[in-house]
């Protein structure tokens, strides 16, 4: 069965997704263990998937063919839909599985059945099979099927709280730059087509030219998947978004957005990586990466909204990792692979400590009705866990040591200043502000008089918390240990792994 | 509606069931498959919303909706069945047709009805949730827009 791991990560949360709302009728106890027993089974298989990866190089399957690795037919052309994970994807296919795991803990408890709990439990399923799509394909419209599935589950779960004015506008904005962001994607996937007659990346990767027509690909698919990212100019969804949906989906909705940034990676660095990653399209990167950090942070002083404070933070760190990429890309090797430790190892740290905040936010909100600043106040009085986990998560956020944000953020700080010393004083000045920020907001919420009465979460709701205090003390005391198992294959997947997934895919 | 539009829909709605089964049929053969028929099968759920108000279809939601999900998962479902050696594998491939013509292993096609395994059965599927999936869109958009009004 270990064989059919990739698939059985992207089918089983999609069948279960389908089959959770029939289960439904029957039974709501029954419902919640069918759900706990897919969510177990697809973190299972994306570790499965991961072990794989990192022990044994690129995991290719090949769908409807008869064998798994069978992925090229006689005379050498890959029309089969293959899945291939390399390091990199089983890195951010363990990301989904942590957002994916807390998410579920979390929401049995969260979500109350009146509301529609069935559907928000089905989206999430849907979502995370999304993501685990988009991070295990190795065909380009494949992916392109999955940014679509992301997108509109992600939009419904945005929108789930549809009795409320703001959610319902918060997830039609998303829809609109999700939508657009997408058709960008296509009309790429479009054009690679039309010039090439194929679809698959490995197979695209190797017969891109460098062509004007290649260039506009390019520059579509990096418009639509920073769209997708959220990425300034293109950000102003993403605070409404992680604002205004259910806390247990904002965590998969970051763990979504990663997948942009996989996704960028992906395309730059293995699909066009042979003929046009050139440092210029790097300085591109890295320069709306570090717009996208200074206004998200300066964004984020302003905020009354702890949601929305807190989503401008995510936004904000979302700018680190297109900084470290952009660097990557524009010294590879060298210190453009620390970059690309530091901004990937980023990734796995902000899903930990965004998610926790989020889910401490909508901790808060459950309890005590609101999660409007000025309105709020001593709430550390009762919610004593609630109040310890936003410390952790926002000092993690900050890049505080001996936190998990300070390891990679340092990697992000050293390698920047190599390339460009300007920016990374900004990007260091922006992790100050941001401190300031979370510390603002972790005054005004919890400390002070009691402003309003407030009842402390139920247990699964902590534990869920706590999991992810953990990934940030555990990560944050050992970095090395975990750099050197699971970050550094992503790594060496991104800059010398082009010739190794070629070859997997296409054979020879 | 007018009685023209009624008489005229009660024409026009069977022929159009007829030609979305066609299109969902035939879709391994001829351009159009399981989500161009079911469209075709929703737009005569449209027509008759038109022309007969939407006030007696009102319990055909609770049919419409589980029957999406039926249809998911039965996709899904297919899919899983090739899993003894990969997922999507066609697992009818190799043999015997329901209309006499086999299905073949793999090259060009006969052209015949059951010459596909199981991508003909998939069409159905995905036909299944187009047609509940627009329909109950389809109603329930006309539902809500009363209550509004």
């Amino acid at each position: 069965m270990l064989v059919h791991a990739p698939i059985l990560a992207i089918a089983v949360p999609l069948l279960g997704a389908f089959s959770l709302l029939g289960v439904s009728y029957i039974n709501r106890t029954l419902r919640n263990v069918w759900a706990c027993l897919i969510a177990a089974f697809t973190s299972a298989m994306a570790v499965a998937v991961a072990i794989r990866a990192f022990t044994e190089g690129v995991v290719v399957y090949t769908l409807g063919a008869a064998s798994p690795t069978e992925s090229v037919t006689a005379g050498g052309f890959p029309i089969r839909i293959v899945l291939a994970v390399d390091g990199l994807g089983a890195f951010m296919g363990l990301i989904a599985a942590l957002a994916g795991v807390v998410a579920f803990i979390y929401c049995f408890q969260y979500l109350r059945e009146e509301e529609g709990k069935s559907l928000g439990l089905s989206l999430l399923l849907l979502l995370w099979a999304g993501i685990l799509g988009m991070v295990y394909t190795g065909d380009l419209f494949n992916f392109f099927v999955f940014l679509e599935i992301t997108s509109i589950a992600a939009c419904a779960l945005i929108g789930y709280r549809v009795w409320e004015s703001r959610p319902a506008e918060a997830a039609f904005k998303t829809m609109a730059m999700y939508t657009l962001g997408g058709l960008l994607v296509l009309i790429a996937v479009g054009i690679l087509y039309g010039e090439y007659d194929a679809l698959n990346i490995a197979y695209l990767s190797k017969a891109i030219t460098g062509s004007l027509l290649d260039r506009l690909a390019l520059g579509l698919l990096l418009g639509g998947l920073l769209m997708k990212a959220g990425a300034v100019p293109a950000h102003m969804w993403a605070p409404d978004a992680y604002g205004e949906a259910p806390a247990m989906a904002t965590i998969v909705l970051v763990a979504n957005t990663q997948a942009a940034i996989y996704a960028i990676l992906r395309v730059v660095f293995t699909l066009f990586g042979g003929a046009l990653a050139s440092p210029g399209i790097g300085w591109l990167i890295a320069s709306l990466g570090i717009a996208t950090v200074l206004v998200a942070v300066l964004m984020a002083v302003v905020q009354r909204h702890l949601g929305r404070l807190i989503a401008y933070g995510a936004v904000s760190q979302l700018g680190y990792m297109l900084l470290a990429v952009g660097v990557g890309l524009v010294a590879r090797g060298g210190f453009g692979e620390v970059a690309l430790t530091g901004g990937i190892f980023h990734m796995i740290n902000d899903a930990a400590s965004v998610g926790l905040l989020f889910l401490v936010v909508g901790a808060v909100r459950r309890a005590a009705g609101s999660v409007d600043l000025p309105s709020l106040g001593g709430l550390g009085h009762t919610l004593r866990w609630e109040a310890g986990f936003f410390l952790l998560g926002a000092l993690a956020l900050a890049g505080i040591p001996p936190l998990n944000g300070f390891a990679s953020k340092f990697l992000i700080y050293e390698s920047t200043f190599r390339a460009s010393p300007i920016l990374a004083a900004l990007a260091l000045l922006a992790s100050i502000l941001l401190l300031a920020v979370v510390v603002r907001a972790f005054q005004g919420a919890f400390l002070g008089p009691r402003a309003r009465e407030a009842s402390p979460a139920p247990r699964g709701m902590l534990v869920a918390m706590g999991i992810l205090a953990l990934v940030i003390i555990v990560f944050g005391l050992f970095p090395g240990f975990f750099i050197e198992r699971i970050v550094s294959p992503a790594v060496q997947a991104v800059l010398t792994g082009r010739e190794a997934y070629l070859a997997a895919v296409l054979g020879g | 509606m007018s009685v023209i539009v009624r008489t005229v829909s009660r024409v026009v709605a069977p022929v159009a069931l007829a030609f979305g089964a066609y299109v969902i049929m035939h879709g391994h053969l001829t351009p159009g498959g399981g989500f161009q028929g079911g469209a075709v099968v929703a737009s005569v759920v449209a027509l008759l919303v038109v022309a007969f108000g939407c006030e007696r279809w009102r319990k055909w939601t609770h049919v419409l909706l589980p029957l999406e999900d039926v249809g998911a998962m039965a996709f899904v479902i297919l899919a899983f069945l090739g899993v003894g050696a990969t997922f999507f594998r066609n697992v009818l491939a190799g043999s015997g047709g329901l209309f006499g013509a086999p299905v073949p292993q793999l090259g060009p096609n006969p052209g015949a009805l059951n010459t596909a395994g199981t991508l003909p059965l998939m069409n159905w599927a995905v036909g299944f949730k187009v047609i509940a999936g627009l329909g109950a869109v389809v109603l329930l958009l006309a539902l809500f827009g009363r209550e509004d009004g």
